[in-house]
């Protein structure tokens, strides 16, 4: 180790180390994050992991109003009045001995009976005693050591989330009767005219009828219902020719044993349930940690501090009247419209727009809904509820409440359409031929030709070709919500780029300085000013600077609220702000500036810019063959030229547009018959993501934010945007090849069904033979092709 | 030969009885979390007890531990 490490959260010490107890930290909030740990004994912490922790954060009254009993009540998910027990978000949950410590709060708090851990999920279930500890007083505890939990409006409305296990449970039935009717139809397969075999067969085969019927009923209800809501919707799925086949199967079987003509193919029905459930499960990939059905309700707090005659109470957001006064603290989301009454407010939007530098407001300016104060506490009057907020009301648009819809019309459906007419056909004029040649057998045929047609490794090729590459996709940072969005994906035909946080990083921002040039002198002058103002935007034009300040101090300073500071160190009169502030008449540059007047003189101004990701102009030229490229932005046109020359001719580009604008443009395109993908990040794209056919959110840190999608793809992947889009498109094509393959299955199995010889033996080795090399085909496939575009 | 009758109904019993212990274990919540657990377990030997010997120990597990 060459350089000093913290010994808390690792994070670098720079040159003056807080030392304590022969460790060295970063800063105070580590240090007593070890102290507190070091006085209960569970220095084990720093055992388990080298610097396993992170800095806490300041959270002076930020948790308050868990002294509300009304939220206390929302948030317990279990209250006997002695005992209570509560879940927490926290996103910091990283490491092995953040469990441990998580698990061993009863050593720091006295009222804590038990602490577990979810690990996949980042969330802890604390079970407390009501008399000895309070809800405010573990939440503090725990982000004194450095775990904030994330309490947002989200988890007003949560109800125990139910997993749908369903799906688990038809899975393990259909196994569990595949298995062991398997075992049951084994003797009679071989023929063996024996003794014994021939009295217990009858029961054998009553077992195998009573072990099949759930089977059929539960685990394969599904298909019936599904073949029947296409067919009302008049259109011939999948599910239709699958359902018939199971039905046929079904009653063949129970005719066969019945009669006591056969065994029937009770073997062949479960195992074709089981692995269709198993294609279905497989298509199932979930990602513990991320959701896709974010709302602004996850983005804004549980409650906020109101102000009534000068006392502060805090109420729950939902309870917000219009007229009310809020505080809003550093650090606080804003959760309503208002006007700004008193306090410096620098409001950082970017969970909106994305735009990460703070805008400047003045007491009277109208603040909105979803930006973050970040610089001291401000007081604002309400002017509008939650739910008529300016941001809030895209919520109430009917393109985000829609449900899923029946219109989407897969592969796999398209091609079974055909396939279910054509096996319909077969069927029939079979039935009439065999009819006038042998009447006895064509019950036999037309029932043998349904079974066999049953398009098993058909379904099974899409669920396995696309789960596989979804879990592919996962595995490289770019989530897909289900198997739909790969298919949809690769209709796309046109694509439509956000502008900020979306194509610009959020991280850096760059600065340039155009004007005279300015001396060492003079720009240590500035910066011996900026060091006194603790504005955003000083902040950042003070790291920008790299000359060391003056150690003099300012003989005079003023910052006047929102325009600018006014200075003077060695008789230079410095002044420094906005356009307006140092008289410069320049309406027309839209971009965040800085001016600089220095004895009178204007010499010029600091711009800040955004700074594009890597590969932009890469991504656009590659996507530009084959798609029509579009940029929509919510930002003033002040950098169009630019964005013109950087990217293709003939992309187009939209400026100035509300957040009912993106999503009214994307609905024009969609009437022209453009499939349209959406790339957004901000709450301000929400509507554009639904209403577009893929939406997908870029997100810096994808455990924490992104608005409601179809996909989230990690900010540092965007130039590999394409390559996933290429790679979209050649699972469709495994696709239809595997298509391909299933039919001369089929093709094979018409044969023995026509002529009159399907038994029960050669059924029972064609279905599973034709499904398991189907699923080997694609999996292999789906592996080579994404391994040949390494990603 | 009726011995068949009671293997094949004893061996039924027996399959059923896994299956519902298999159906119970995913209601209750067992595979929900894979993770936290097979971490949880190894922590067993880092039990805190508040004496100052202990806390030399830790400093020597620690100190082998780097070696």
């Amino acid at each position: 180790m060459s350089s000093k490490e913290c010994y808390h959260c690792g994070a670098d010490c720079g040159k003056k180390p807080i030392i304590f107890n022969e460790k060295e930290f970063c800063c105070n909030g580590c240090k007593t994050v070890y102290e507190i740990l070091n006085a209960n004994e569970l220095t084990c912490y720093y055992d388990l992991q080298i610097a396993p922790g992170t800095i806490p954060k300041e959270i002076k009254g930020k948790f308050n109003y868990l002294e509300n009993t009304e939220i206390i009540e929302k948030l317990l998910e279990f209250n006997d009045g002695s005992t209570s027990v509560v879940e927490f978000y926290i996103p910091s949950i990283h490491c092995s001995s953040c469990i441990w410590v998580l698990e061993n709060l009863s050593k720091l708090n006295k009222g804590v009976i038990t602490s577990m851990v979810n690990f996949p999920n980042k969330t802890l279930r604390i079970t407390f005693k009501n008399d000895l500890s309070q809800l405010k007083e573990l939440a503090e505890l725990i982000t004194s050591i450095g775990y904030e939990p994330y309490i947002s409006l989200e988890d007003d409305s949560k109800k125990l989330h139910k997993v749908d296990k369903t799906l688990i449970y038809q899975v393990s039935i259909a196994a569990f009767a595949f298995g062991n009717i398997m075992l049951l139809s084994f003797p009679e397969y071989f023929e063996v005219d024996e003794f014994w075999l021939e009295k217990y067969k009858y029961l054998f085969r009553w077992l195998m009828f009573v072990m099949v019927i759930p089977v059929v009923f539960y685990s394969g209800k599904g298909y019936f219902i599904s073949a029947y809501k296409g067919l009302k919707h008049k259109i011939l799925n999948i599910d239709v020719p699958i359902a018939l086949g199971i039905s046929v199967l079904f009653i063949r079987s129970s005719i066969e044993i019945l009669l006591d003509i056969g065994s029937g193919f009770f073997d062949s029905l479960a195992g074709l349930i089981f692995f269709l459930l198993l294609g279905k499960f497989f298509q199932q990939k979930t990602y513990n940690f991320l959701s896709f059905e974010r709302d602004y309700k996850s983005y804004f707090p549980i409650a906020v501090t109101k102000i009534v005659d000068g006392l502060e109470t805090n109420i729950p957001v939902n309870d917000i009247k219009k007229g009310d006064r809020l505080l809003i603290r550093n650090e606080e989301l804003i959760p309503v419209d208002g006007i700004l009454i008193n306090g410096n407010a620098a409001i950082n939007y970017s969970f909106v727009t994305g735009e990460s530098v703070p805008t400047v407001k003045q007491s009277g300016d109208k603040l909105f809904a979803g930006g973050k104060q970040t610089q001291g506490a401000i007081e604002m009057e309400v002017i509008s509820t939650i739910s008529q907020s300016y941001l809030t009301q895209l919520w109430s648009n009917d393109v985000i409440n829609k449900p899923t819809d029946f219109t989407i019309k897969n592969l796999t459906d398209t091609i079974s359409k055909y396939f279910t007419i054509a096996i319909l056909s077969i069927a029939f004029i079979a039935g009439i031929f065999w009819y006038f040649k042998n009447p006895s057998m064509a019950f036999n045929v037309v029932t043998a030709v349904l079974i066999i047609a049953c398009p098993c490794a058909l379904a099974l090729s899409a669920p396995f070709a696309i789960g596989n590459m979804l879990r592919i996709f996962g595995y490289k940072k770019f989530y897909l919500k289900n198997a739909e969005t790969l298919e949809k994906i690769s209709k796309i035909t046109t694509i439509i780029f956000d502008k900020t946080g979306t194509i610009t990083t959020s991280h850096k921002t760059q600065l340039k300085y155009t004007g005279k040039a300015l001396t060492t002198n003079e720009l240590k002058t500035v910066k011996t000013v900026l060091r006194a103002s603790n504005h955003p935007l000083s902040r950042t034009l003070y790291e920008y600077i790299k000359q060391k300040p003056f150690s003099e101090k300012l003989t005079t300073f003023e910052e006047v609220l929102g325009k600018g500071i006014n200075a003077s160190i060695n008789d230079i009169d410095i002044k420094l702000g906005s356009a307006s502030f140092v008289g410069v008449n320049l309406s027309s540059i839209n971009e965040t500036s800085i001016y600089v007047e220095i004895n009178k003189e204007l010499k010029g101004a600091f711009i800040f810019q955004n700074s594009y990701r890597d590969g932009l102009k890469e991504v656009f030229e590659t996507l530009n063959i084959n798609y029509k490229l579009v940029i929509l932005s919510g930002d003033n046109e002040g950098e169009k030229e630019f964005l013109e020359s950087l990217l293709p001719k003939n992309t187009q580009f939209q400026f100035n547009q509300k957040p009912e604008d993106k999503l009214n443009y994307i609905k024009n395109l969609q009437q022209k018959g453009e499939k349209v993908m959406m790339v957004g990040d901000g709450l301000n794209d929400a509507g554009a993501l639904a209403q577009s056919e893929v939406g997908i959110a870029v997100s810096e840190d994808v455990n924490v934010f992104s608005p409601a999608c179809d996909a989230i793809l990690d900010a540092k992947l965007f130039n590999k945007l394409p390559k996933f889009l290429t790679l979209s498109s050649k699972t469709m094509g495994i696709i239809k090849t595997s298509f391909v393959i299933s039919l001369l299955y089929n093709l094979i199995g018409m044969y023995f069904a026509l002529t009159g010889q399907l038994t029960p033996v050669v059924a029972a080795i064609l279905m599973p033979l034709s499904s398991i090399s189907i699923v080997v085909f694609v999996t292999i496939m789906t592996n080579l092709a994404s391994k040949k575009f390494v990603i | 030969m009726e011995v068949v009758y009671i293997t094949i109904g004893v061996s039924i019993i027996v399959a059923i009885f896994f299956f519902i212990v298999f159906i119970k274990s995913v209601k209750s919540g067992q595979y929900e979390d894979t993770y936290t657990p097979s971490v949880r377990m190894l922590f067993d030997d880092e039990l805190v007890t508040p004496s100052d010997k202990d806390k030399i120990k830790d400093k020597e597990s620690k100190s082998e531990s780097t070696k």
